[in-house]
């Protein structure tokens, strides 16, 4: 079967590095799903899952925010911080979530604090998702 | 003549200190080879999106992105990297001299400039002499992560979007290796030399090369930010390394030296008093 070259770097470092046969992600306009092939396409991801397909199985990374490029025989994924989901700090991903909800609470939904919180929250809710694989 | 124990005295604080500076030489070279290997963590990433940016600016022509443009300049941001700590050579006061340099030759007064003082040298320096110094950051970890820097980066480039100053340069210590690191002046915004070695892809936008850019930019921005302050901070610990270990050095040299003076005395000390014994026998005879 064909495959495509994949890598996931963050600034902190390359994250993952390999040949798939299928990957998708979750772009700012929808799924987005990109086989071996492609048009060479750049789009800016969400906060959320990008799944590979690998042999036969599926692969998770989590990934918060940004980009997705591809190319024929290649795709970067450029995200500011980005985990395979045996790299998750499932802890510190729960305390995330709570400070979040916490901060939530306090704030007024028109506060930009609101929306930052809110962001976090979302990231570590991707994180449990992806160290659990429940999609 | 120093007494004896004078130098004793001096021969063991200096003993001391160089158990010191030597202590800080390895911690640092340990910081340091940690820094140099986030820089080199980070070298993929920069490529990757230089290379994507300046594929969508150059290649969507005629897109128009307030960070892409040459506006009048008003006023002129400088972000001035040094690090919380001195004993490091002459690491911070470089930069600080570069900076100063060049804000006192471009600059007639404080409202053509404002300054970003990263690092608790720079700030007290420029505090101190009433610059205008609007952001201050201190207490940055030796080994900064992305997350821990992104409130940094991303309001220093919010103050670009929203008018605060019209360019922005940044300052630091580019590491070239262990024992010479360069001051570097880097123009980050507006984004006007975007190039590429590689060739040009011509791309699909999903949704639009406009909304992409939207996104992109400003994360662009921040990790040529971020990519200075690790370059910075290697620079530091290398410099730090390399002072202490001439600290280390000349501490060994005046050891030596002391040691000398002490032994001379010790024997000078002895000599006069076998010659106080032989005249005291000489005067009973």
């Amino acid at each position: 079967m064909k495959t495509i070259k994949v890598s996931v770097v963050t600034p902190d470092g390359p994250v993952y590095d390999s040949d798939v046969e299928m990957v998708s992600t979750k772009a700012q306009s929808g799924e987005l799903g990109v086989l071996p092939g492609h048009i060479p396409m750049v789009a800016p991801l969400q906060i959320g899952a990008v799944r590979l397909k690998k042999e036969g199985k599926m692969e998770f990374i989590a990934v918060s925010g940004g980009f997705l490029e591809v190319r024929p025989d290649q795709v970067t994924i450029l995200a500011q911080s980005a985990e395979t989901a045996s790299h998750i700090d499932v802890e510190r991903a729960l305390r995330a979530k709570e400070r979040a909800e916490q901060r939530m609470r306090e704030q007024k939904a028109e506060h930009i604090d609101f929306r930052r919180a809110e962001l976090a929250l979302q990231r570590a809710i991707n994180r449990l998702a992806v160290s659990e694989k429940r999609f | 003549m120093a007494s004896l124990r004078d130098i004793k005295n001096s021969i063991n604080s200096t003993k001391k200190m160089s158990q010191i500076t030597k202590a800080m030489e390895m911690t640092s070279a340990a910081k340091w080879n940690r820094g140099v290997m986030n820089a080199k963590a980070f070298v993929p990433y920069m490529e990757k999106i230089q290379e994507v940016t300046a594929s969508i600016a150059i290649g969507a022509g005629g897109v128009n992105h307030p960070m892409l443009q040459h506006r009048p300049v008003k006023k002129t941001g400088y972000i001035v990297m040094t690090s919380d700590r001195g004993l490091a050579g002459a690491f911070n006061s470089n930069v600080i001299r570069k900076v100063h340099q060049t804000i006192q030759s471009r600059h007639q007064s404080n409202d053509e400039f404002a300054i970003i003082a990263i690092g608790r040298v720079a700030r007290d320096f420029f505090v101190k002499r009433g610059m205008n110094v609007i952001l201050e950051i201190v207490g940055v970890s030796d080994q900064p992560s992305f997350e821990s820097i992104k409130d940094i980066t991303s309001s220093t480039v919010g103050m670009f979007a929203d008018g605060t100053f019209d360019e922005l340069y940044v300052y630091y210590s580019h590491y070239q290796s262990a024992i010479s690191q360069e001051v570097t002046e880097k123009k980050l915004l507006p984004l006007a030399d975007l190039s590429t070695s590689h060739k040009l892809i011509s791309y699909e936008f999903e949704p639009s090369a406009e909304e992409i850019l939207e996104v992109l930019l400003p994360q662009y921005a921040e990790s040529l930010i971020y990519g200075a302050l690790l370059d910075s901070k290697a620079s530091e610990h290398a410099a730090r390394m390399t002072a202490m270990r001439n600290a280390t050095d000349n501490a060994q040299e005046m050891i030596k030296s002391y040691s000398l003076k002490y032994n001379r005395a010790r024997q000078a000390a002895i000599t006069q008093e076998i010659a106080e014994i032989v005249g005291g026998a000489a005067a009973l005879e």
